[in-house]
């Protein structure tokens, strides 16, 4: 299994609508597709689970061929080994929550002894005292959960999901986020996760790839991509980069924690949890200010040392300015009067001052 | 009360009726899933085709059939060189009309419950592991059910109560062709009245005592109701 294990490649033509993408993703990791509704976002993960049949094609995963238009390949659906989490549960009405989770299950084995398997996912997805119901009697953020445990018990190669928290409330939503941030940590399967919200892509993504209009905007790693500035997302007022980082060590008296990330370190508010444990931060461009000279006294923890490698002017008087600090980007938004004022210019060693910081997880 | 030819014609309706209702599930689901679900262009044709014997007199219905079947028409023609002799006024010709008369009663609510389905619980049921007859089974029939139920019943007391086509394909022979509703014509005919309640007002409380059961079971499930 090696990295950029995943090819997908479809041309479909709906008319007035043209879809044409051409993909290498990662073989493991979260895989974000975003992009506003109509962009083709579940269009592609349709065609990756074969629900679609694009008749120009292929797709492989980590030496899997499903489908190659070339040699007339096409696997359908049911013979792909893959889980697949729908925008509506989709739960099947006639069975109960056991009965769902077993549906698949007898058809890939014949073995009875699948109970162990059956308590650890329902345990971990908090759904084993929902068993005997029938859907009709879930919430939606439980339905959801038990398509998830539905589609993850089949040891799939692959995990797709199309907005699974699209049609809950913001309440359901918080409910079930924390079970898909497990799900990396606890299955090390690649998940294909598509959405049209920013914040859950800064929340989940490893990988990002953005769509439009039936074509790749742009596709990359999560801190690459986000930091790019020739794509509209560096431009909007909740441009931001995010930053998987390690927590190295606490400092109780101030509520803070220090985390590590490739190339420097930073103070956070302080997390409730142990040292080497992962966390992702979110910087927002408009929280990072620049300055040329180290200050020496400033209010500020959080100064890092950073070179211009890019800079562009948007239309309502700001400048984005692009910032590596290590092997990570940055960004920032000033006025373009200072940018001026400072003579920002690209290959710049400057400060980058860091005002505020979001926590993801 | 009912006298031996009465029960005689009693006695063929439900054979008819069991036979033909037997026939029209075999053939309907398979025609009302490809209705509920293909795109062809063929599609609005066949839909009309089907639904035909709603609409149209069951003595051109049956006429037509007559023409079809004789010994002259293109049917007529295929089963004599079968060795199967001509259908008209036989048991066999009875049913085959019964089934084209009735199948629209049958293919109706199977097609509506098979678009209330919607794709849906297919393509989960196909992420799952299973195989579009695998999916057929294991999902449609079960959600479908009170479709079944409703074309079943709809289906079997249809061609209880079918006259015109009975009449013009199969017409009056006594255990062969002579069903309930032609034996109650009968009665009629020759002024018994008393015989003819005895049989009209027994088709009457079993029609309605069927589709009242049919409807108090279809009430608990709303969502599936074909026919509201």
């Amino acid at each position: 299994m090696s990295i950029g294990a995943i090819t997908a490649r479809f041309q479909l033509n709906y008319g007035d609508f043209q879809f044409d993408v051409d993909l290498v993703l990662p073989g493991s990791g979260v895989t974000v597709l975003l992009g506003s509704s109509g962009c083709g976002k579940t269009t592609l993960l349709r065609c990756m689970a074969g629900l679609e049949h694009p008749p120009h094609g292929k797709f492989s995963i980590n030496g899997n061929v499903w489908q190659d238009s070339e040699k007339n390949l096409f696997l359908p659906t049911y013979q792909r080994n893959l889980g697949y989490v729908f925008q509506e549960a989709n739960l099947f009405p006639h069975l109960t929550v056991l009965d769902n989770l077993r549906f698949g299950l007898k058809r890939i084995s014949k073995q009875p002894f699948i109970n162990d398997k059956l308590t650890a996912i329902t345990t971990l997805l908090g759904i084993n005292l929902l068993l005997d119901r029938m859907p009709d009697h879930l919430s939606g953020g439980e339905k959801q959960r038990v398509a998830i445990a539905r589609a993850l018990i089949l040891n799939p190669t692959i995990l797709l999901m199309d907005e699974p928290l699209a049609s809950l409330d913001s309440r359901r939503k918080q409910e079930v986020m924390p079970y898909l941030l497990t799900l990396q940590q606890e299955f090390n399967i690649p998940i294909v996760y598509v959405t049209h919200s920013q914040q859950e892509a800064a929340q989940l993504a490893d990988y990002l790839v953005l769509l439009e209009n039936g074509h790749v905007q742009a596709s990359g790693n999560i801190n690459e991509t986000l930091g790019r500035i020739d794509l509209p997302l560096a431009k909007e007022k909740e441009a931001a980069v995010v930053w998987q980082a390690v927590i190295t060590s606490h400092e109780p008296e101030f509520r803070l924690t220090n985390v590590d990330f490739k190339g420097g370190s930073l103070s956070l508010p302080m997390v409730d949890a142990p040292p080497g444990t992962k966390q992702r931060v979110q910087i927002h461009a408009r929280d990072v200010s620049i300055t040329l000279q180290a200050p020496s006294q400033t209010s500020i923890l959080n100064v890092l040392s950073a070179t211009i490698t890019g800079i562009t002017d948007d239309l309502d008087g700001q400048t984005v300015v692009q910032l590596q600090v290590g092997q990570l980007t940055l960004l920032s938004h000033v006025t373009r009067k200072s940018a001026q004022l400072l003579a920002l210019k690209i290959g710049l060693l400057v400060f980058a001052q860091i005002k505020g910081t979001s926590l993801l997880h | 009360m009912l006298n031996e030819a009465d029960l005689a014609a009693l006695w063929l309706t439900f054979k008819i009726a069991s036979l033909s209702t037997t026939i029209m599930l075999i053939v309907g689901t398979p025609l009302a899933w490809w209705l509920a679900r293909a795109q062809s262009r063929w599609k609005g044709f066949c839909n009309a085709l089907v639904a035909l014997p709603l609409v149209l007199p069951p003595t051109v219905l049956g006429f037509y059939l007559l023409i079809l079947m004789g010994p002259n028409g293109v049917v007529g023609q295929i089963t004599e060189t079968l060795g199967l002799g001509t259908l008209p006024f036989t048991f066999g010709g009875l049913v085959v009309a019964s089934v084209l008369y009735s199948m629209p009663f049958v293919v109706q609510p199977l097609q509506a419950s098979f678009s209330a389905i919607g794709r849906q619980p297919l393509e989960a049921a196909a992420t799952l592991r299973a195989s579009p007859l695998d999916t057929f089974f294991s999902i449609v029939l079960p959600l479908a059910k009170p479709g079944f139920l409703t074309a079943t019943i709809l289906g079997f007391t249809h061609t209880v109560g079918e006259f015109g086509v009975v009449l013009m394909v199969g017409g009056n022979i006594p255990g062969i062709t002579r069903v309930v509703s032609v034996q109650i014509y009968n009665h009629v005919e020759a002024l018994e009245y008393p015989q003819t309640h005895w049989l009209a007002g027994g088709l009457l409380v079993f029609s309605f005592t069927v589709l009242f059961i049919l409807y108090s079971v279809l009430k608990t499930q709303p969502a599936a109701q074909p026919f509201k």
